[in-house]
């Protein structure tokens, strides 16, 4: 586990060298450098994420209104009424008062429904399934993003390419994520980008997101998925436009593996801690197979004798 | 012969589990032994083990659920330490480990602590609040109990032979299918929840009969303690919830045993419905619990400030209102399934709407508090510690009930730092309220008060020490249930974390301590009265320990607080009320059907477990046989003599006698009198 | 504020004059006993009102069996269809064989009503042998569609359906045990009134397991024929 990491900043830069694109590499070391950095929710680097965190904030705020008026009233009521303070009025025939009551009930009904107006406006807005209004000319770039045990593999399908544990998008502009899995649930979050959303078997659930700058945002799987649940966290990469058609082209002349069925189903095997890679060519159709459930599920851990000796091959 | 049973089941390559496991079995034989040779059996048998006396259930499934406590907070310092030691490296629990540990410490937290110290309570006060003799079917009321401990049992058992579940708490498919889980952990957990969800399904009825069928002569719905109010609502609740649990749970069951396809990666099945059926049941799941431990805080804050509870009838409306929006809620656990703006909307408004009731009952505590005349014992402690740790904790269920807020921290450590806010500032502080509280009435003396505030100010501090960072980390991309990780920024607060739950064990320490020493000096604390915190309801009426029959006669209620009315007419006229009649009095027999059916329930269900086929028809069959026995048996109920309910009843008068000589009329007046002017 | 005002009940009304904030004299002076405030219920009244729970449980959980039928209800995944192998006449026959039953089962509790041990004894035999043929034919019908290539493991379509009716034949069963043990109490204890709490309460539940069939009629047979 430990060394994974390293590994993976390793290898990601020796992949760079080989293909030598220079430009890509000036985005790249410091990117890598940093793996393995992540900034929290509260430092959004895009639309979306800004507008999630504003709508945290904002709530947050209303509720601090009524919130620390009570927890005030609640310390100070508490202390000042001790039975060893004389100074305090015993008046135990304070037990109703209409006044109080409808008073009550109304202050957080009135924050609720404040609160409730905030919520109805922001589920429509942020509905993870409606596309970012952007300026840019350039259309959404299209990326399938399907959970395995236990990587990420990130299928192009405009390009044709595909990587796992890596996802290589363009700054500025709107990515449009189609989502499913190849065996158990997992959660798509990209703490700096924003929303989170859950990829699942024979269903498929669809993400907007755009990173406004380039740089490079630590993403993770945000349910637990089982033993190797934790080695499947992925790095974003935002780059410039060119940087990504440089990305793209020396990824498809890369003498990188193919993503067909067969390599598909090399891929669907459990693995751990799997190291960045890219496919060199991948199959546009295999993702609708997937969600369609044509091709087979996860083959799940080695079935052999019960108790704890079943472990999933390749890990720990 | 034993199915999927072998020596490999047994981990011997893990030393942890085996040595935990190894120990509590040590114990466990140690204490049975030394039941066995100081002959202290026939008495566990006759007055615990086949008691269907309410009073020593609610000790039993107490007992049980502190005992699982224990249990689940030592998986809960393997978590913490494991993510302090995991950054960058491996920490000292493999993954297949850890998982387990937190399955385990999630499952055992919810079912096996906080539901029988919950229930446990509920046993304990309810019928002597309601001013009655026992439940309304007492022999399932030890059944339920039994049923419990059996859960619990295989839940331990999974220490030493095979393995615990390793998917999480709730086992979504198709993690938990027999694809992807094919050892016996999910197994473990599936047929320890069914069996314990057969308990409480019978408390449930049992307890909503007892509450709206049998109540002391003139206690109307609105004369019931608010505890007896939230008991209700919490018990419709399981009446109405835990049969979607079996359901749920059964529907896995078959996928996993019979390759049916209800939630599977094939054959059309439908993982997205178990996670629905699933969240029926555990939202409510949620109230169940935290609203008997509102109906504690409400009772212990109004005895302690010397005042009725305030706007009694908003606490009702407000318990039963939660009550029913808790139904419709269940979405908000998975707002990042993408379900659309609509729903995801309707559903985070009326969980924010939950909030309105809630609000209703903080303000109507702080307002019971204003004009009293407030004794800071343990009790009223925790009470005020919960009300401003709720308040929080209710701040961020609202947040996290607003979906884009959610899409940001859903499933992280903010999360887990907001539920474990109002578990343990709900849940578990209303335990130890109530455990308190009532400590005295169960077993005559009262518990330590230094100790006891040394563990609540402990707990307190543990808990925010813990908890705060894990609230930051969270909203620094931080998810749940991760074993290793390598993001430097997190580290910190995973480390402070770490250090809260240091400070938790130190309140450990302190609870067991004011077990201890309370025991030991419980001559020193004796309880002669049978009102040691000058109590408003009837459950302070009667001894301390009450006797089996509770009351030598049922009381007559002509007030919302009888008790505090009895006593105000007793100082009034200067006497008791005159002596009754006493008559015999009829009580259910103790019996042994509890205890067998659990027992066949524990061959049942680890054979089921096993694939152990022979032995299943075994249980079942003696299930049966045990049933048809049952059935046959004719007296159920024996008689206590009119003499011997004299005679208890005449040692309470005498207290009550001397207490009444002690308070000088004039002055307990004035005691409790309005004061109009600052003195 | 003097001694004697204290005294006066403490929730003076000039405060709270629609009372609405607390219940005292609030006009409970009723003490009907089946509301409990007359005092603890009668054990009949008790034992029927918790029997009445107990199967309030039991249809939410067949509304779970209910709800995943019909969230599975196209998912066949290529397998036959419910329509294609169901057989109306044969369960047309099983909802004959328990809807008398369910008369039988009343007329039982009728003879016991008035004590009459041999037409209790005939009514409630007539009741079992009904539901045992409503089983047998059920068996069969099972057998019938497996033998068709329809299983539980076919698709989850075919799950859901042998889980919600397997469910009620399951309940069927335990009720047939639950009879037998009855028909021999009676026998032998005579009507104690125990005996006939627990006769009740036998009823209550074989009535319900008609509700229930009528439910799953309508939803997996019907519905689910005219899909």
């Amino acid at each position: 586990m430990e060394s994974s990491a390293a590994d993976a900043r390793d290898n990601i830069r020796s992949r760079c060298r080989l293909r030598t694109v220079s430009r890509v590499l000036v985005v790249l070391v410091p990117a890598a450098a940093l793996g393995g950095c992540a900034g929290g929710v509260l430092q959004p680097k895009g639309p979306i994420g800004a507008a999630n965190a504003k709508i945290l904030l904002d709530a947050v705020g209303i509720m601090s209104v009524i919130v620390v008026p009570t927890i005030v009233g609640l310390v100070a009521i508490g202390w000042w009424f001790r039975a060893s303070n004389t100074r305090a009025r015993y008046q135990p025939r304070f037990v109703y008062s209409g006044r109080l009551e409808i008073i009550v009930w109304s202050i957080p009904l009135l924050v609720i429904m404040f609160l409730g107006g905030l919520t109805w406006i922001g589920s429509h807005e942020l509905d993870p399934f409606v596309p970012i209004a952007s300026n840019a000319k350039d259309p959404p770039l299209e990326v399938q993003v399907i959970s395995l045990d236990w990587k990420w593999l990130f299928i192009y399908p405009q390009q044709r390419v595909a990587s796992v544990n890596e996802l290589v998008i363009p700054a500025g502009t709107p990515v449009h994520f189609f989502l499913t899995s190849a065996s158990v649930m997992n959660q798509f979050f990209v703490p700096q980008l924003g929303s989170m959303i859950a990829t699942m078997n024979g269903m498929q659930t669809q993400l907007h997101l755009q990173a406004d700058r380039p740089g490079s945002y630590y993403g993770l799987s945000a349910q637990f998925s089982g033993d190797g649940f934790s080695g499947m966290h992925f790095t974003v990469r935002a780059v410039s436009q060119d940087d990504f058609e440089h990305w793209v082209a020396a990824t498809q002349q890369s003498g990188g593996p193919v993503l067909d069925r067969n390599g598909y189903f090399d891929l669907l095997r459990e693995s751990c801690d799997v190291k960045p890679f890219t496919y060199h060519s991948a199959d546009p159709a295999l993702f609708a197979a997937i969600v369609k459930r044509n091709l087979p599920p996860g083959p799940g851990p080695y079935v052999g004798r019960a108790g704890p000796g079943v472990r999933p091959i390749g890990c720990g | 012969m034993l199915g999927k049973l072998t020596l490999n089941a047994i981990p011997f390559d893990q030393p942890i589990p085996l040595i935990a496991g190894g120990l509590v079995f040590l114990v466990l034989i140690a204490v049975i032994a030394w039941v066995v040779i100081r002959g202290h059996l026939p008495y566990l048998w006759h007055e615990w083990i086949t008691s269907v006396d309410h009073k020593r259930i609610g000790v039993m499934y107490t007992l049980l659920g502190l005992v699982m406590l224990l249990r689940g907070f030592i998986d809960a310092i393997m978590i913490r330490s494991q993510q302090a030691l995991a950054f960058h490296a491996p920490g000292y629990l493999p993954p297949e480990h850890y998982d387990q540990v937190f399955s385990a410490h999630g499952t055992i937290m919810i079912f096996f602590a906080a539901m029988p110290l919950m229930i446990g309570l509920m046993n304990f006060a309810v019928p002597l609040q309601l001013g009655v003799r026992d439940v309304a079917f007492p022999t399932f009321n030890s059944t339920s109990f039994w049923l419990t401990a059996t859960g619990a049992l295989l839940v331990n058992l999974s220490l030493v032979i095979g393995e615990f579940s390793r998917a999480m708490w709730l086992p979504y498919p198709p993690l938990s299918e027999y694809r992807y889980s094919p050892d016996v952990g999910v197994d473990y957990y599936l047929w320890a929840l069914q069996i314990a969800g057969v308990g409480t399904l019978l408390t449930g009825i049992n307890f909503v009969t007892t509450i709206l069928k049998i109540r002391a002569p003139g206690m109307s719905y609105l004369r019931m303690p608010v505890f007896c109010w939230t008991a209700l609502a919490a018990n419709l609740l399981i009446i109405a919830a835990f049969p979607v649990l079996t359901a749920t749970l059964a529907m896995l069951l078959l996928d996993r045993y019979l390759g049916f396809h209800f939630f599977t990666n094939s054959g059309g099945g439908n993982m997205m419905m178990f996670v629905n059926l699933i969240w029926a049941w555990g939202h409510p799941e949620v109230y169940i619990l935290v609203l008997p431990a509102f109906g504690i805080f409400s009772e212990v804050i109004a005895t302690f400030s010397g005042k009725p509870l305030f706007g009694y009838r908003s606490m009702v409306a407000a318990t039963m209102g939660i009550c029913l929006i808790s139904f419709l809620v269940w979405l908000h656990h998975f707002f990042t399934m993408g379900a659309g703006g609509d729903v995801n909307a309707v559903f985070g408004i009326a969980t924010a709407i939950i909030a309105v009731p809630t609000g209703v009952k903080i303000f109507n505590w702080m307002f019971t508090m204003y004009g009293g005349r407030i004794r800071f014992t343990t009790p009223m402690l925790w009470a005020l510690g919960f009300t401003v740790t709720f308040v929080i904790g209710g701040m961020t269920g609202v947040l996290v009930s607003v979906p884009p807020a959610d899409f940001m921290v859903h499933n992280s450590l903010f999360l887990v730092a907001h539920f474990h806010n109002v578990i343990i500032g709900g849940v578990l502080f209303g335990a130890f309220a109530g455990v308190t509280y009532w400590f005295p009435k169960a077993f005559g003396f009262r518990l330590h008060e230094g100790w006891g505030k040394a563990a609540f100010w402990l707990s307190l501090a543990g808990f925010y020490i813990t908890f705060v960072p894990l609230y930051a980390v969270g909203l620094l991309g931080m998810t749940r249930r991760l074993q290793t990780y390598d993001v430097a920024e997190w580290r910190p607060w995973v480390l402070a974390a770490g250090v809260g739950i240091l400070v938790l064990c130190g309140a450990l320490a302190c609870q067991i301590m004011q077990f201890i020493v309370s025991i030991r000096q419980r001559e020193l604390l004796r309880d002669l009265t049978g009102d040691p915190w000058n109590g408003r309801s009837l459950e302070w009426s009667t001894a301390s320990p009450p006797p089996a029959f509770n009351f030598a006669v049922l009381p007559n209620v002509e007030g919302e607080e009888p008790y505090w009315e009895i006593k105000r007419r007793a100082i009034e006229t200067q006497q008791l009320t005159a002596e009754p009649d006493y008559k015999p009095i009829e009580m259910p027999r103790n019996s042994p059907t509890g205890f067998i059916t659990a027992f066949f329930c524990t061959i049942t269900g680890f054979a089921l477990i096993w694939h152990i086929w022979w032995m299943v028809g075994l249980g079942l069959f003696g299930a049966y046989v045990v049933f048809v026995w049952f059935a046959w048996r004719d007296r159920e109920e024996h008689v206590i003599p009119a003499e011997d309910v004299a005679e208890a009843d005449r040692a309470r008068r005498r207290v009550r006698a001397q207490w009444l000589a002690q308070n000088e009329r004039e002055e307990w007046l004035a005691a409790h009198a309005e004061v109009s002017e600052p003195a | 504020m003097s001694a004697t005002e204290v005294l006066r009940a403490p929730h003076p009304h000039e405060f709270d004059p629609y009372k609405l904030g607390h219940g005292n004299g609030g006009g409970h002076h009723d003490y009907a006993t089946g509301h409990g405030e007359g005092g603890p219920a009668s054990k009949r009244v008790i034992v029927g009102y918790g029997f009445w729970l107990f199967l309030l449980s039991d249809i939410v959980l067949f509304s779970c069996f209910f709800a995943a039928h019909a969230v599975l209800q196209t998912a066949t995944a290529g397998g036959p269809t419910g329509p294609q192998l169901f057989d109306p006449f044969s369960v047309a026959l099983e909802t004959a064989c328990l809807l008398t039953s369910s008369f039988t089962c009343g007329l039982s509790a009728v003879a016991a009503g008035v004590r009459n041990m041999l037409w209790t004894q005939v009514f409630l035999f007539i009741t079992g042998i009904l539901g045992l043929a409503f089983l047998l034919l059920e068996a069969h019908d099972f057998a019938a569609m497996m033998a068709r290539g329809a299983s539980p493991q076919i698709s989850a379509f075919w799950s859901s359906f042998f889980a919600v009716v397997g469910c009620h034949g399951g309940h069927v069963t335990v009720g047939l045990l639950w009879l037998g043990t009855m028909m021999a109490q009676v026998f032998f204890k005579g009507f104690r009134p125990n005996i006939m709490r627990r006769l009740v309460c036998f009823n209550l539940f074989w009535h319900m397991l008609d509700i229930i069939w009528v439910a799953l009629f309508t939803i997996v047979y019907l519905i689910g024929e005219g899909r």
